[in-house]
């Protein structure tokens, strides 16, 4: 089926386009683009996108989709619907399902569920170390030809430096990137939100912005010793914008993504003992927050994320200690990082790059409109308004901080493959 | 006047006239206890249970006696060895209970904000008897109640609380009790047991145990758990006593008068030397105090004195 797009504003930063274009899908792949009104398709399945954006799909290269293993919280059919309901056409499923993906088998089975089952496209990344016990390394050479795109040990951090150090070099060998959960659990420790005065006046354990920063301080550190290349997940702390500003700056092979909560929300969000407030890194300081803010419009952080981290509501309903780490985010990403255009942090440009493009590069899959490529397209209405009602998420879970928030900005077609 | 909560959580955030409030009908309540028939049929007919997660015999028969001494129904359910262990949930726990028909529940939990959590789903009062390292307002309460027995007032006055503050409810609730009554507060102990931006209760903060008594009018001595030497928060019993434990000579130097507290179990030796404990201590009456303070939190809660306005 070919489809026409037209009226649209399209927004590809890879390729520089900015302007208001009709773009024609054939064959699922990006077949031209032309000034409005120029190209003609007959028998073409016909979009008018006047107000709207279109932009390269969105990538969201940090997702729990929870199978094999956590069926109850989500399914790669359900995690998928979500995505492409938020307007991503991939996502990219960290590694701590269980059995954890550390080999082949699994890695086979999550892209042969995607391709039965899925709505969007499905990037595994594997495991650092067999199943990330931090131990010994995972095959990555096999996880790579598999399909992985990138390794990490997410949620489980390597906490031995060495460990860390043959991750990086070793994989160099494939150009995988190495994705990075900063945490030292030493640090950490029983932790369960921010360090600070709310923490404080809550009675709970903090969790101190340094069990971060020393983490992303020894990551690059590692990654300059051995030239591997490194990605900082879900930053939230001023001190490791800061340190990943100027490891760039000397030209450390590093890149860095962050979660829309991380540059909305802070600790705050934890009083009254909100579980749904409650994830790993904690939501931090009004400092933070401006840092990281900072380091979205300076490039510094190169994605947005959500760390969609799925868990049933009998799990969060809990006492706060008792609850799991983690939020949803694939239905809220783009509405809420929308509101960084708003507040003039991004422009439309930057906000397309740090949720398509950059992921794009960063796993070698998607993020561009060149003709030739996968008609992976996301349609937005920029001025849709709309209420965050968890309860009408695709996803299985409803464990969001947002809910009730009143959102500008939605995805309303998202083309994956150019399938509508 | 009556509480405006149908819970008693926290002192966070408590008006000056609420605690007032709890501490003049503690008055009354403390002259029923020492009547020889210990009884007012306050709360007849209604059920109070004790849901402790933690064990605290002590603080369980505060609240037992100070529910008997009302005339209500009083149920002690110790959890941590019944449904807890077999995985059931707080909630599930405190549904149970509350389709028994309880109308207050005194809930003790290692988890911050346990109580805080029921509060919000269950009809019942709830009476947070300690939850993690949140608050012990009745705790607070008693202790407020035996600085204005014993200094006439609380408004001018200065206490210091020695100790492990990161792990202390009790210094939480004193604090927000004691400022709102109008008191000032210093905090003094090991900076690896001060919880961050404790100064902006409007709390004072010291390393130095001499400095910070000097010139109080009371101090709380705060109870140290012995298991928080093996995290590194401090070296060892013999330094910790000798940096940050009461003692005779001690207590001579800051002042005369100066009233020594704790909310118990004490670790003789270690923050409270056996003499001032037995000597110049409030301690057993603050146990007395107790009972009242508890009385006076339940009948407010169960409407008593919406009756008699
Ligand atoms: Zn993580
Ligand atoms: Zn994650």
């Amino acid at each position: 089926m070919n489809i026409l797009i037209k009226n649209g504003h399209i927004i590809d930063p890879e390729n520089s386009v900015d302007e208001k274009l009709d773009l024609l899908v054939a064959d699922g792949k990006i077949a031209k683009l032309g000034k409005p009104g120029a190209l003609s398709a007959s028998g073409a399945e016909q979009i008018d996108a006047a107000g709207k954006l279109v932009v390269p799909g969105l990538i969201d290269m940090h997702v729990h989709l929870r199978e094999p293993g956590f069926e109850y919280k989500e399914t790669i059919a359900t995690g998928t619907a979500a995505a492409r309901t938020g307007g991503f056409t991939a996502v990219c499923c960290m590694p701590n399902t269980k059995p954890v993906n550390d080999c082949r088998s699994v890695t086979e089975f999550i892209l042969a569920e995607a391709a039965k089952n899925g709505s969007a496209r499905v990037y595994p990344v594997g495991a650092i170390t067999k199943g990330s016990q931090g131990e010994e390394l995972a095959e990555i050479g096999e996880l790579r030809d598999a399909g992985c795109v990138g390794i990490s040990d997410d949620g489980r951090p390597v906490m031995n430096a060495a460990m860390m150090r043959r991750a990086l070099e070793y994989s160099t060998i494939f150009d995988l990137p190495v994705l990075s959960h900063c945490e030292d659990m030493s640090l950490a420790a029983k932790g369960v939100m921010n360090e600070g005065f709310v923490a404080t006046e809550l009675g709970l354990r903090g969790i101190p912005n340094a069990a971060e920063d020393v983490m992303v301080a020894r990551d690059l550190a590692l990654a300059e010793l051995t030239g591997g290349r490194v990605h900082i997940c879900h930053v939230s702390t001023a001190g490791a914008v800061r340190m990943i500003r100027a490891a760039k700056d000397r030209g450390v092979r590093v890149t860095a993504e962050t979660c829309p909560h991380y540059f909305l929300l802070t600790d705050e969000a934890v009083r009254g003992y909100d579980t749904s407030a409650k994830m790993n890194p904690p939501l931090r300081t009004a400092d933070d927050r401006a840092a990281v803010r900072q380091g979205l419009a300076d490039g510094t952080i190169d994605v947005i994320v959500t760390d969609h981290a799925p868990h049933a509501s009998d799990e969060k309903a809990v006492e706060f200690d008792a609850a799991p780490f983690g939020i949803v985010g694939l239905e809220t990403s783009l509405g809420l990082s929308l509101k960084l255009v708003e507040e003039r942090v991004l422009t439309l440009t930057d906000l397309v790059t740090r949720m398509s493009t950059a992921p794009g590069r960063i796993i070698g899959r998607g993020g561009t409109l060149s003709v030739g490529a996968a008609a992976d397209i996301t349609i937005i209405d920029p001025e849709m308004k709309w209420t965050v009602k968890a309860a009408e998420f695709r996803s299985k879970s409803r464990n969001t901080p947002f809910e009730g928030r009143e959102l500008k900005g939605r995805a309303v077609r998202t083309i994956v493959g150019g399938v509508l | 006047m009556a509480l405006s909560s149908k819970d008693l959580l926290g002192l966070k955030g408590m008006p000056a006239d609420e605690i007032r409030l709890i501490l003049d009908t503690a008055a009354t309540f403390k002259d029923v206890s020492e009547r020889d028939i210990k009884k007012v049929p306050t709360l007849r007919g209604k059920t109070v249970i004790n849901l402790f997660y933690e064990a605290s015999t002590r603080t369980r028969t505060s609240f037992e006696l100070a529910g008997k001494r009302l005339s209500a129904d009083v149920i002690n359910i110790s959890t941590s060895t019944s449904s807890a262990a077999k995985g059931e949930t707080l909630l599930d726990t405190a549904r149970n209970i509350e389709a028994m028909k309880s109308d207050i529940i005194i809930v003790r939990h290692s988890c911050s904000g346990a109580p805080h959590f029921l509060a919000g789903r269950l009809e019942s009062s709830i009476i947070n008897a300690g939850d993690g390292f949140h608050e012990h307002p009745t705790q607070a309460l008693l202790d407020l109640f035996t600085l204005r027995e014993k200094l006439g007032r609380l408004e001018g006055i200065t206490v210091a609380i020695v100790g492990d503050i990161l792990h202390s409810r009790v210094a939480r609730s004193n604090i927000y009790g004691l400022i709102a009554m109008g008191a000032r507060v210093r905090l003094c102990g090991p900076p690896t047991m001060m919880p961050a931006g404790i100064e902006r209760t409007g709390a004072e903060v010291y390393r130095n145990m001499d400095e910070a008594i000097k010139g109080v009018q009371a101090v709380m001595m705060l109870r140290l758990q012995l298991e928080r030497q093996a995290a590194g928060l401090f070296p060892g019993v013999r330094e910790y006593a000798r940096l940050y434990g009461m003692n005779r000579a001690r207590l001579e130097a800051a002042g005369k008068g100066v009233i020594v507290m704790h909310p118990g179990p004490m670790n003789r030796g270690v923050e409270i030397a056996s003499d001032v404990a037995d000597n110049d201590s409030v301690i057993l009456e603050q146990v007395t105090n107790g009972v009242a303070v508890r009385m006076a939190v339940m009948f407010l809660l169960s409407g008593g004195n919406k009756a008699e306005a």
